[in-house]
């Protein structure tokens, strides 16, 4: 029994190490782990399993990851039931602050933390009232404070437009969420 | 405990429907950051529906899937708000054209997310594990959405002399159609029966609240109530479905089965 336990365990382990590597398809330079939409390896009644969970509802890359979560598994021979798990819903604040880091590096802002409540869908009202002043989002190339956004939707849909009014690079804002 | 079927059809086609009104904007916006936006809002909404109809799916069994309930079932069984479903123009009769007016799409797009805000956020407590897992994603994303079709009302409102009439022109057409918000259809009331729903009418105070102090900023003027009730969410629709359907379904029941 304890021999079982052991190697299916180290299974796992290989499988969390096999997928450190896979990174997000549309934001290549953090992994799908400090994203934090790799959620789990474990060893279900069919196998094991990796728990993964979409960012947005709509997010078009999940199809990919999932593919690839497989492929790279199936370098070492293991197969894995791909488990997609909406609860607790993602949310930008588990993104490490490596994983920011990278962000700023590769130009994109990181989130903020969530403002919002997990509950009171009023708040979004005096968030967009007129003359509140929305948290500051820095350059990521020049680091000047003094930006302004363009569109609150970007080319995906965890990102904003922002436009730097020091240097004038235009940028994204990986949204809170 | 499950939400009854008819329910979650109600929420997703809901979803399905205004995601597909508003990808029409994608590659016609009136700029390309609200090509961008538009586009965007459609990608959550029909992730939203997704999951909606995938939870329904699983209990329906029988093959059921998510493209099934999307793309092979007709008119009548669509259970979204008449609301969603409307052309972007001001109304005319099905066959006539016009051109897409942005006004009405910021103002539905408004009236519908103030409502969602509230509906998601209840949501949150549904005895339906998994509606209650869609429903805090849904509601991230909604606030967003309320935020940018807001935003908008009250820069055309409180713009020029043309924004502000075309808003108030999508205001007057498309608040009447809200009233069906406020009735219960069967689906909703079995779902608040066995603690999966929630109670709309007891909605109705707070979203007056969001939309009265909205139209207040934008200077528009709330028009009169009553009227016509519509019946879209018990499957009795405008003549808009049907065209909405038409082109949304004809690739799926031309190639039943493709893939790519």
């Amino acid at each position: 029994m304890s021999t079982t336990l052991t190697r299916e365990s180290s299974r796992a382990q290989q499988a969390w190490q096999l997928l450190e590597s896979l990174s997000d398809p549309e934001i290549p330079v953090i992994t799908l782990r400090e994203l934090g939409i790799l959620r789990d390896v474990r060893e279900g009644a069919q196998g094991l399993e990796v728990v993964i969970t979409p960012t947005y509802s709509g997010c078009p890359a999940m199809g990919q990851i999932e593919d690839d979560v497989k492929a790279a598994l199936a370098t070492a021979g293991l197969q894995a039931t791909v488990v997609t798990q909406l609860a607790p819903a993602w949310t930008t604040d588990w993104m490490t602050e490596a994983a920011k880091d990278k962000l700023r590096a590769y130009g994109i802002a990181p989130p903020h933390a969530c403002a919002s409540e997990k509950s009171g869908g009023a708040n979004v009202v005096q968030f967009a009232a007129r003359g509140s002043k929305p948290p500051v989002v820095h350059c990521p190339q020049c680091g000047s404070s003094n930006t302004t956004e363009t569109s609150h939707f970007g080319s995906t849909a965890c990102k904003a437009l922002y436009r730097c009014l020091d240097c004038m690079e235009p940028f994204d804002y990986f949204k809170p969420y | 405990m499950k939400a009854p079927v008819d329910y979650l059809l109600h929420l997703a086609d809901n979803a399905l429907i205004l995601g597909q009104r508003n990808a029409e904007w994608c590659g016609h916006g009136p700029i390309l950051e609200e090509d961008i936006a538009l586009s965007n809002n459609s990608l959550d909404l029909i992730g939203q529906a997704r999951l909606l109809y995938q939870h329904a799916a699983e209990q329906i069994g029988d093959g059921a899937t998510e493209d099934t309930l999307a793309y092979f079932r007709d008119v009548p069984d669509f259970k979204n708000y008449t609301l969603c479903e409307l052309p972007h123009m001001p109304l005319m009769s099905a066959t006539a054209q016009g051109d897409r007016d942005f006004a009405m799409t910021i103002v539905r797009n408004f009236l519908y997310s103030s409502l969602m805000v509230l509906v998601w956020d209840q949501l949150q407590n549904s005895k339906d594990a998994q509606l209650a897992a869609i429903a805090a994603k849904s509601l991230k994303e909604v606030r967003y959405h309320l935020r940018h079709s807001r935003d908008w009302l009250v820069r055309m409102g409180d713009g020029t002399d043309v924004s502000h009439a075309k808003a108030q022109t999508a205001l007057d057409q498309l608040l009447p159609y809200t009233q069906e918000f406020w009735t219960a259809s069967p689906q909703e009331s079995a779902a608040l029966a066995n603690g999966t729903g929630i109670d709309m009418a007891a909605l109705q105070s707070h979203w007056n609240l969001i939309v009265d102090e909205a139209l207040q900023e934008a200077t528009l003027q709330r028009p009169a109530a009553g009227g016509f009730v519509p019946t879209g969410k018990q499957g009795v629709h405008s003549e808009h479905l049907g065209f909405v359907l038409a082109e949304m379904q004809s690739l799926a029941r031309q190639h039943p089965g493709a893939t790519w």
